[in-house]
């Protein structure tokens, strides 16, 4: 993992290489470069293998991160490449041209983030959300909860529990 | 040669007996088969609950003429066949329609559903219906083979086209029977049987509850009922002509009983033992075993 | 029948949450600033439904307008049961012992359902089988909770199948949402959308409280008081009202049968 970063990182600006296993590495690049590494991983490294694409929500930063996993199929590792592309009106570039199976993740992104990826096939076809037109549900700043509560009709007589609380009144009735 | 009118309730009795036989062999054969699963299986009256369920529910849709006729002529196609073969030899009551020639009747009568139910599912407009029409009728024509070429040989044998001449012959005992007389014919005639009965290996055609159901998708109510009722006649049906055929026919009723449950057996036999082929890969089977048998039993005869 | 087929615009800002979000540690996020979400929604139009010149076979040129011309508009209608009490008696015992599932699974709880095929509990001695299509089936185990999107090809099947028809519904989510109670895209009460017979509740039930709750099915269909299909086309435009509320993008007739 060590060499393989070593060797990108002359050609592309990379931050910290994040090792979670041995067989396991994150880094972070900036946008432009991005397929350009990829490329290389893919022709060059044998990292042939598209694994996911997908994307966490840094509502405080504003920002969206796009993680792009890798995998070498003979060596049994994985490498992850993290984008981070502003929240507001976000727009990446569409890698369905590398792999196609991109075209189908992007398609969700775009419909659960909002994220566009101009230029990728079928990429504003609905995916899950048919007909959906209010703000895409994986954006931390929908409320998923009013939401259901206001378009979904509710049967009375629900009751929540705090798990905690209540596994300790039913295993220990007399208090702990 | 006068029309006896006592034929006609004759010949409903005949009709009577076996459709509740068929009933109850169908389910037995699908208590065998969970048996064998180790389950415990349908109830013996299940295939009438389900028959009146279907003839009972209140709604049924139309797709049209053939749509319609499909299953009639499906069951035309069993009954039919039932009618004219000879079910019980030398019983004047259970001799039905049959005559001289009546082989080639029969014949056409075992082709004749299968064309009325293809045309009738292809009329459905479903494209799973058509996609088993092909399958089924592809897979029929290969099992068909064999079977013809056996009743040409067995015809050739006997010089005759008449069953009951046929099963006439056979009546010396045991040896007689064209099983031990010709038995490359029987064989032929064996291997195509399984392919017609819509049992494992070969019922891909009809995997009764996977997603391509097959020629039926659409059918519903009585027009499923209907075809149920073929279902529990044709296979029925078909054995007593294999019966006659090859294995000396049955004199009374407790034989036809004992033999045609014999015969299904064997179908049953093969079928909890192997596991399913494609089409394409019965097709071939069919024509690699099954046709030269039946090709070498024309000429040695 | 009217069916919008014009491309819907809507456009941002568009906010939802109007008190601050909070996050996992109880934290008040960031609020919501005017204008952070904006995006133009287009909702295809389908090619396929549209009204449009089509050329026979003869060479003739007709207009077709499909929703309208490839599809019966005709609604469902109650269906009397059978003149003669005991014909009916006799037609519903049969029905309570073939009881045939559409192999439709909606949701987790369909995982449940395989093993009753399996010798452990054999579901086929109490009659009930599996048929791959609606036109046969005529139970419909809704096996979970239902998303938006397979909502609306449950109804599909459910429209297609014969009176008499029951539904049963499995596990939590389909009688008050269960675990998916807040889920931005799951419906929380089945009984809105379709007449539902049975709920057996479990998340997810055994399949012991499947078979229990099959013969408490036949009980019902035994006493004559299955009759969700009749209900269905008496409360018809009611069950159309709230389905057509969250399916937006409602491209099918009415009523598909
Ligand atoms: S009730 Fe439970 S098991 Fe059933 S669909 Fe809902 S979450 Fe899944």
């Amino acid at each position: 993992m060590r060499e393989l970063y070593a060797r990108l990182k002359e050609r592309c600006a990379l931050g910290e290489l994040t090792q979670q296993r041995p067989n396991l590495g994150f880094v972070t690049l900036p946008r432009e470069q991005l397929r350009q590494a990829l490329t290389h991983l893919r022709d060059s490294e044998g990292y042939t293998h598209l694994v996911l694409l997908t994307a966490v929500d840094w509502l405080e930063d504003g920002q969206f991160q796009l993680t792009y996993l890798l995998s070498h199929r003979t060596q049994g590792r994985d490498f992850g490449l993290r984008v981070l592309i502003p929240r507001m009106d976000a727009e990446m570039d569409s890698i369905h041209d590398l792999w196609p199976t991109a075209a189908t993740y992007q398609r969700e992104l775009r419909e659960m983030f909002g994220i566009q990826f101009p230029g990728s096939p079928g990429v504003n076809d609905d995916f899950i959300l048919e007909g959906w037109t209010g703000m895409p549900p994986y954006r931390r700043d929908f409320d998923t909860k009013r939401f259901s509560e206001e378009n979904y009709n509710h049967r009375p007589g629900r009751e929540t529990r705090d798990p905690t609380t209540y596994m300790k009144q039913q295993l220990y009735p007399g208090g702990l | 040669m006068p029309f006896d009118w006592m034929k006609i309730p004759y010949a409903l009795l005949t009709l009577f007996i076996v459709f509740n036989f068929g009933m109850l062999l169908n389910a037995l054969i699908q208590k065998i088969g969970a048996r064998v699963g180790r389950r415990y299986g349908v109830p013996i009256w299940q295939n009438y609950a389900d028959l009146i369920k279907n003839y009972g529910l209140r709604s049924s849709i139309t797709h049209g003429v053939m749509y319609y006729l499909g299953p009639v002529f499906r069951l035309t196609g069993g009954v039919g066949l039932l009618l004219f073969v000879p079910t019980i030899y030398g019983s004047e009551m259970f001799s039905n329609l049959s005559f001289a020639g009546d082989l080639i009747l029969a014949l056409y009568f075992v082709f004749f559903g299968t064309l009325g139910m293809a045309l009738g599912a292809g009329e459905s407009g479903h494209p799973n219906a058509a996609i088993g029409i092909t399958r089924g009728l592809s897979q029929v024509t290969a099992a068909e083979l064999p079977f013809a070429l056996a009743v040409f040989s067995v015809a050739l044998q006997y010089q005759t086209f008449s069953i009951t001449d046929i099963v006439a012959v056979q009546q010396a005992g045991f040896t007689s029977w064209t099983l031990f007389t010709n038995p490359l014919a029987v064989a032929a005639a064996m291997l195509s049987f399984l392919g017609s009965m819509m049992r494992p290996p070969f019922d891909v055609v009809l995997a009764p509850q996977e997603i391509p159901i097959g020629p039926p998708t659409e059918y519903h109510s009585s027009y499923l009922a209907l075809m149920q009722t073929n279902r529990a006649i044709f296979p029925i049906a078909k054995i007593v002509l294999y019966m006659s055929l090859f294995f000396g026919g049955a004199a009374s009723w407790p034989v036809f009983f004992l033999k045609v449950f014999a015969i299904y057996m064997v179908s049953v036999l093969v079928g909890v033992a192997f596991p399913r082929f494609r089409v394409e890969q019965s097709i071939r089977w069919f024509l690699i075993w099954a046709v030269p048998l039946g090709v070498l039993s024309i000429v040695l005869v | 029948m009217k069916v919008e087929l014009e491309s819907r615009i809507v456009e941002g800002p568009e906010v939802v949450g109007v008190e601050p979000a909070l996050d996992l540690q109880g934290k008040a996020l960031p609020a919501v600033q005017p204008g952070a979400y904006s995006r133009t929604v287009t909702l295809m139009p389908r090619a396929e439904l549209e009204r449009r010149m089509v050329k026979g076979p003869d060479g003739v040129e007709f207009e077709v307008e499909p929703l309208r011309d490839y599809y019966c508009e005709a609604g469902p209608t109650v269906m009397p049961a059978a003149y003669l009490k005991i014909v009916e008696d006799l037609f519903n015992w049969a029905r309570s012992r073939s009881i045939w599932i559409l192999g439709f699974g909606t949701g987790c709880g369909a995982i449940e359902m395989r093993p009753l095929m399996t010798p452990r509990f054999d579901a086929y001695r109490f009659g009930i089988q599996w048929r791959p299509t609606p036109r046969q089936a005529n139970l419909f185990v809704i096996s979970g909770y239902l998303s938006v999107k397979t909502l609306k090809r449950a109804i599909r099947c459910y429209e297609q199948m014969q009176n008499p028809k029951y539904v049963v519904g499995l596990g939590s989510c389909t009688i008050n949402g269960g675990m998916y109670w807040d889920s931005y895209n799951t419906i929380k009460r089945l009984d809105d959308y379709l007449p539902v017979d049975v709920y057996i509740a479990g998340c997810m039930p055994r399949p012991e409280a499947l078979l229990q709750g099959f013969e408490d099915l036949k009980k019902l269909i035994r006493a004559g008081k299955a009759e969700g299909a009749n209900q269905y086309a008496e409360r018809f435009d009611w069950y159309k009202a709230n389905q057509k509320q969250i399916i937006h993008d409602w491209d099918m007739p009415d009523y598909n049968w």
